[in-house]
């Protein structure tokens, strides 16, 4: 991918990734009056871990003691690593934009109280709605298009370049302003909606210099029946729980501390909904959930009355916390020109050490989609001239074809399942010490070398070349990152520090990728609530 | 994983082949194909998106299994994701159905957090 790309434009702004977080910035950039060009892996409206299944939100009214308490409990849930001013930000953006949601035409159901209930949306209807209403926006919209690497010179980022999967040709955008939001890194490990997210966008970020902050913020799972990929854990809230030989080990309501994991690590473990046991109780669950129970509708299971086995899902970084370090508060990075938002981005601001869970980084998508768009809109037009007269080089230096130092082809497949070797077992990742942790980490250092070989010329073993160096480059900054911090805190937890260590309440940032230096920053304490972004809406959709 | 592309019901729109996160599906001269099954996620968003019911996504994420498709048409599981969002002429859409509100009433005890492990008592998704 060294001579000229076959597709070419020039934008303002560059957003790279079409969940909710490239929507919403792709949005705001547009209406900050820059010309917005969104370029997605998958397609605007089907792309990332929302738009499958069900969604809640973040959603707290305007109430004054409400939101004192949600940032009260949040700053202690999240290990002390979150501000209480990002968190403020949070609520009140992200519960404007659920009223331009309505607005837009999202038909909210009604509660108990004939209110309408808008902390919670269905994936489907709503990315197809931000599709839409990205469009009247005027974004140019590039589906089956993703970005390989990006595009840099003395003045930080100009754009980015990649592959047009539908094609096989290649294209560029050029632009002073890019907003990465290409999700976290799960791994594919087939949660639901999450094989999109390899960490490429991490990846591409590290590639100019930027930080990873709380990569350690990445020992996530969600549990699902053995066979599916919905990862929708509330339903098992009406499960009782059996081993193998069909012996009762929970009969529902409060579980332990690491239930799931624990019992896992011994053997199989059965499921059945007996706490749906009325014919009401079974229609509102199916009527809140209905993706979860397509699987078992399908394969015959009444998961009611019948026990079918569980699992527990890798959810990487895209339920943890870790991601690219945010510098400003319109979501820029220490590169000029460069934001980040969503779950590629260190969501430690907002969630600190614990997940974001669904309701958490749903909201952050909205928010931080909506601050980046404007910040990168205000960047662009501030520059003298446009991204197309810039003498911009491909920043990419793993991965891809023109950077192989070798002529033996990246052994693709292999190097996913090695990497998901060390990161799906429970006894590494879940229950995390000190000498298998290391072990892991050295041998993911072995894969390293391998994604620096040569590329073949297909769309597919383009992406995935790529897709393959980005997730090994992830793992190694997470159990990197997990061994320095020498604690338990949040989700992060060892085996032989069980106890949180006030000494490092502060994030840590890791540097590099073939060699990886790490720092440790301070959290900002103190300042003031930025007020939220609103914009001039004329828009039906 | 994805296993039918229908023949007889496909109209050859492509939208499939458009809209797959994943990026399964070619376009032929006649009905798209399943041309890198492996790299399906199982997130059936496909068969909401396609109009004439012509796709069937199989529950098992794993593993390859054969599938009967006039047993599928005939059970009705052909189109019944996409009519249950209620995507397509005269249905009502999910969103509008969602009893989300309701499930907090119903669920049996409060239950905790366990740590790692996303979080039941929130609603955090459905």
């Amino acid at each position: 991918m060294t001579g000229p790309a076959e597709e070419r434009l020039t934008a303002d702004v560059l957003v790279i990734g079409g969940g909710p977080a490239g929507a919403w910035a792709a949005w705001s950039a547009a209406s900050h009056g820059a010309r917005t060009v969104l370029a997605d892996k998958g397609y605007l409206g089907t792309s990332g871990a929302t738009a499958p299944g069900g969604t809640g939100f973040l959603y707290v009214e305007p109430d004054r003691e409400k939101r004192e308490k949600a940032v009260a409990e949040r700053l202690k849930s999240g290990g002390f690593l979150s501000e209480s001013p990002w968190i403020y930000r949070l609520m009140e953006q992200a519960y404007l934009n659920i009223q331009l949601v309505e607005k837009w035409g999202y038909r909210f159901p009604l509660d108990e109280n004939g209110n309408l209930y808008k902390s919670h949306m269905q994936g489907p209807e709503y990315m197809e709605l931000m599709r839409r209403v990205v469009r009247k926006a005027g974004v140019t919209i590039l589906d089956q298009h993703p970005a390989l690497e990006l595009l840099v010179d003395e003045h930080g980022v100009g754009g980015a370049r990649g592959v047009n999967r539908l094609t096989g040709g290649s294209w560029e955008v050029r632009a002073n302003a890019v907003v990465i939001a290409t999700g976290g890194c799960a791994f594919l490990s087939k949660g639901l909606g999450c094989n999109v997210q390899t960490g490429d966008g991490q990846l591409m970020a590290s590639e100019l210099g930027v930080e990873m902050s709380g990569m350690e913020f990445s020992r996530q799972y969600a549990t699902t029946a053995a066979f599916s990929t919905i990862t929708r854990n509330r339903v098992l809230g009406f499960a009782s729980f059996y081993d193998g030989e069909g012996n009762l080990i929970h009969e529902g309501g409060p579980r332990e501390d690491h239930f799931f994991a624990k019992h896992l690590a011994q053997g199989p473990v059965y499921a059945k909904l007996t706490h749906g046991n009325t014919p009401e109780k079974q229609a509102i669950i199916r009527a809140s959930t209905p993706l979860w129970f397509v699987p078992f509708d399908r394969a015959g299971i009444d998961p009611f009355t019948q026990s079918f086995p569980i699992q527990m899902r890798y959810e990487g970084t895209i339920r943890g916390t870790g991601g690219i370090r945010l510098t400003g508060d319109y979501c820029q990075t220490s590169v000029q020109g460069l934001f980040a938002a969503g779950d590629a981005a260190s969501r430690e601001k907002t969630a600190g050490a614990k997940s974001g869970g669904g309701a958490y980084n749903a909201s952050w998508a909205i928010a931080s989609g909506t601050w980046s768009g404007k910040g990168a809109a205000e960047h662009a037009l501030a520059q003298g001239k446009d991204a197309s007269h810039r003498n911009v080089k491909p920043a990419g230096r793993h991965g891809l074809a023109h950077t192989a130092d070798s002529t033996a082809p990246i052994p693709v497949r292999e190097v996913v399942k090695a990497v998901q070797d060390e990161m799906f077992p429970l006894r590494i990742n879940y229950f995390r010490s000190e000498p298998v942790l290391a072990g892991a980490l050295e041998r993911l250092d072995r894969q390293w070398p391998l994604v620096q070989g040569a590329v073949g010329p297909s769309a597919t073993g383009r992406v995935q070349a790529r897709e393959a160096a980005a997730m090994v480059a992830n793992a190694r900054w997470m159990y990197t990152a997990a061994l320095i911090r020498k604690e338990t805190r949040g989700m992060h937890t060892m085996a032989e520090y069980p106890e949180l260590d006030d000494s490092m309440n502060r994030r840590l940032l890791l540097s590099g990728i073939e060699r990886i230096a790490h720092r440790w920053e301070s959290v900002p304490s103190g300042g003031q609530t930025v007020p939220p972004v609103t914009v001039k809406e004329g828009l039906t959709v | 994983m994805i296993e039918l592309v229908s023949a007889e019901r496909c109209i050859g729109c492509n939208l499939c082949v458009k809209v797959c996160p994943t990026n399964v599906f070619d376009k032929t001269e006649h009905e798209p194909v399943i041309a890198r099954q492996s790299d399906c996620q199982t997130c059936f968003i496909c068969e909401a998106y396609c109009p004439a019911d012509a796709l069937y996504v199989s529950p098992y994420a794993d593993e390859q299994i054969a599938v009967d498709e006039a047993e599928l048409a005939g059970n009705g599981v052909l189109g019944s994701w996409r009519a249950t969002i209620g995507w397509g002429p005269g249905r009502t859409k999910l969103a509008a159905l969602d009893k989300t509100p309701f499930i907090d009433r119903i669920l049996p005890a409060r239950t905790i957090r366990a740590a790692g492990v996303s979080d039941v008592r929130t609603p955090t998704t459905g």
